[in-house]
């Protein structure tokens, strides 16, 4: 048997950022991963984060997930791979199924760090080839560069439906309809905007009952749920479609836990069955730990600061760190997690669909949480997004408090300010200056933020807005307008395309519209 | 279908083509991909039949943790394709049951 005075199960994001903590304050650390790389499931997350500069934001998931990396190599940790956890017994042991033996650990302290695992719900047919996970359709396009199919069916609106929808675009997939049984949008407005835009519908309070297909999908029917989550007979369509992604959610994998006799809850608000945790993140077996998704389904960043934060304690506890150095991080690491667990996604609001304004008294956009866009009508009562002045201007079209403030810090000219409290709405500095270098733009991981001349020709003006997909358009090509439910509405011209390191592969590009569309014309579909 | 360009995504970590077997058909593959990505690249989504109901099964959460895409891999069974890394020269088959199929 093997001693260690740490040891970290899981190697994603709270995990590695536990085994790093650890190791940077001097402690003996070994952490296991059942999988052949380390990083959980940081490395299929390709969009940007949300979060201010310190969680990271505004970076893509899977450079995250090369930082973390490089900090553990850098420091020497000890990352056991293809070595699977199989249970935790008395004082600490730790059996390891490694190369098809089992070998026997013991730590002086243990973090459990095993995330989550997908919700899935079944209909007739959910089990034959072609209804994956979205987790199985990240993995196959993001890490393994494979098509998860070619026409999609999105059975979720949460972000992780919203997400994966936007990036089985990008990865050259049609999806044909994102649907939930709930009457609401469960994501960022932003997200299901972004989707939007490009024309996907979305069928609320709508489920699937039957998926097509002996061998493999070959189409799906919804049907409309009444509010029992009931289909109601006589509602059913039949989409053309031959792969089904199941988003419904996460449950925490606290198997190991549960095993190690730690007193468990169901807490409907951490997503499951969870170990009772003190504010330090410890079981009510002393020296284990929880961090991350497995201690209540949130996200990545701020898995990573709980796994820092519940390292620290241990460290405390080990001796390597002095009772003033753990507070003094301790309350960073709070603070840090404090700020992203603000505003109406916050984890203690889940569930709750009673918002009717946000934290400024704006009334929240109705057609949002129905349709995934908003109306020009609904963005009037929003000062950001319907802001007007001669020459180019940022139009913010971020309606909801979420944790972000990316572009805050992206404007040179101190033009967008959303302050202290990171939820809060970013508002237009209206004596600053807009250059119209598209920096915000291109740094707003809700893809919500343009920039409109309404002055910028006789009769015509121009949009410039986000682009993440291919073929890039060229300057001169022209094209159609798309509003914000992806509808053409007139045609357009590419004037400029822009690209730089530091937008990170987000093309902020700008094209000319008739005047009369200018506040309709949010996105761009090349003539085919 | 493999993604041939993506938005995002430089490059894929991937090694060279290298050729396996399916039910005897020679198809290709990229060292180091799953089993899974290199059958789905090839159009094959039926991975094994069950053993009682004989309903065909294919990938369903592509981590190893569901166990619907297990298929006969150098003749060991139940093999999770998602999560094992594709070699040259394997041998696939698809799994009836725990067993390949049966000779007529």
């Amino acid at each position: 048997m093997k001693r260690h005075e740490l040891i970290v199960i899981g190697a994603g994001p709270a995990g590695l950022s536990a085994t790093i903590e650890a190791k940077k304050n001097g402690m003996d650390v070994v952490v296991f991963d059942e999988n052949a790389k380390p990083g959980g499931q940081l490395f299929k997350q390709i969009h940007k984060f949300f979060g201010s500069k310190e969680h990271h934001a505004k970076v893509r998931g899977f450079r995250i997930g090369q930082e973390l990396l490089k900090e553990a190599e850098d420091l020497g940790v000890r990352v056991e791979l293809d070595s699977t956890v199989m249970g935790i017994y008395e004082n600490k042991e730790v059996t390891v199924k490694q190369n098809g033996e089992v070998h026997h650990y013991k730590g002086d302290y243990i973090i459990i760090a095993t995330g989550a695992a997908e919700n899935m719900i079944s209909f007739k047919g959910w089990n034959i080839p072609g209804v994956i996970g979205a987790g199985a359709a990240q993995t196959m396009m993001n890490i393994q560069g494979v098509q998860p199919g070619s026409k999609i069916l999105m059975v979720g609106s949460g972000n992780v439906g919203l997400v994966v929808s936007f990036q089985l675009m990008q990865a050259g997939c049609e999806v044909v309809a994102i649907i939930d049984a709930a009457p609401r949008v469960g994501g960022y407005g932003v997200h299901a905007a972004k989707v939007a835009r490009t024309g996907v519908p979305f069928y609320l309070s709508h489920t699937v009952v039957e998926a097509k297909g002996t061998d493999h999908v070959t189409g799906a029917v919804i049907a409309e749920v009444d509010n029992h989550f009931q289909p109601i007979p006589g509602t059913e369509k039949e989409l053309d479609v031959d792969t089904i992604c199941i988003a419904v959610g996460l449950s925490p994998m606290s198997q190991l836990a549960s095993n190690a006799t730690c007193d468990m809850a169901l807490i409907p608000q951490k997503g499951g069955n969870v170990a009772l945790l003190s504010e330090y993140g410890e079981t009510s077996v002393s020296g284990i730990y929880c961090a991350g998704d497995v201690a209540g389904i949130e996200e990545a960043s701020s898995a990573m600061i709980q796994g820092r934060s519940v390292a620290s304690h241990v460290c405390m506890k080990g001796g390597y760190l002095t009772d003033e150095a753990f507070a003094e991080k301790y309350q960073g690491f709070q603070d840090a997690l404090g700020q992203l667990r603000q505003g109406m996604f916050a984890p203690q609001n889940k569930g709750r669909n009673d918002f009717t304004e946000t934290d400024e008294g704006y009334p929240i956009s109705k057609t949002l949480l129905a349709k995934g866009y908003m109306t020009e009508e609904e963005l009037r009562d929003f000062p950001a997004a319907s802001y007007k002045k001669d020459g180019v201007h940022p139009v913010l079209e971020c309606t909801q408090n979420i944790p972000c403030n990316p572009c805050q810090d992206a404007c040179n000219f101190g033009c967008i300010k959303v302050g202290e409290n990171i939820t809060r709405l970013p508002a237009v500095d209206e004596e600053k200056k807009c250059t119209g270098c598209g920096m915000c733009v291109a740094s707003c991981s809700g893809q919500a933020i343009f920039l409109v001349d309404e002055t910028y020709e006789d009769g015509f003006a121009v949009v410039t807005f986000p682009y993440e997909f291919l073929p890039m358009p060229s300057i001169g090509e022209k094209g159609t307008a798309l509003d914000r439910q992806g509808k053409a509405v007139c045609e357009a011209e590419i004037i400029a395309v822009k690209k730089a390191p530091v937008m990170d592969k987000t093309a902020v590009v700008t094209m000319k519209v008739p005047l009369e569309y200018v506040n309709a014309a949010r996105f761009y579909k090349p003539l085919v | 279908m493999r993604i041939q360009e993506h938005p995002i995504i430089e490059s894929y970590d991937k090694g060279k083509l290298v050729t396996f077997s399916l039910d005897g058909k020679e198809l290709t593959g990229y060292e180091g991909e799953s089993i899974a990505a290199a059958l789905k690249a090839a159009g094959v989504m039926v991975h094994r039949y069950t053993a009682k109901q004989h309903k065909p099964r294919g990938i369903f959460c592509a981590i190893g943790r569901c166990t619907d895409c297990v298929m006969i891999v150098n003749g060991v069974p139940n093999v999770r394709t998602c999560i094992t890394p594709l070699k040259e020269g394997m041998k696939i088959q698809t799994q009836y049951g725990v067993e390949p199929k049966k000779e007529d």
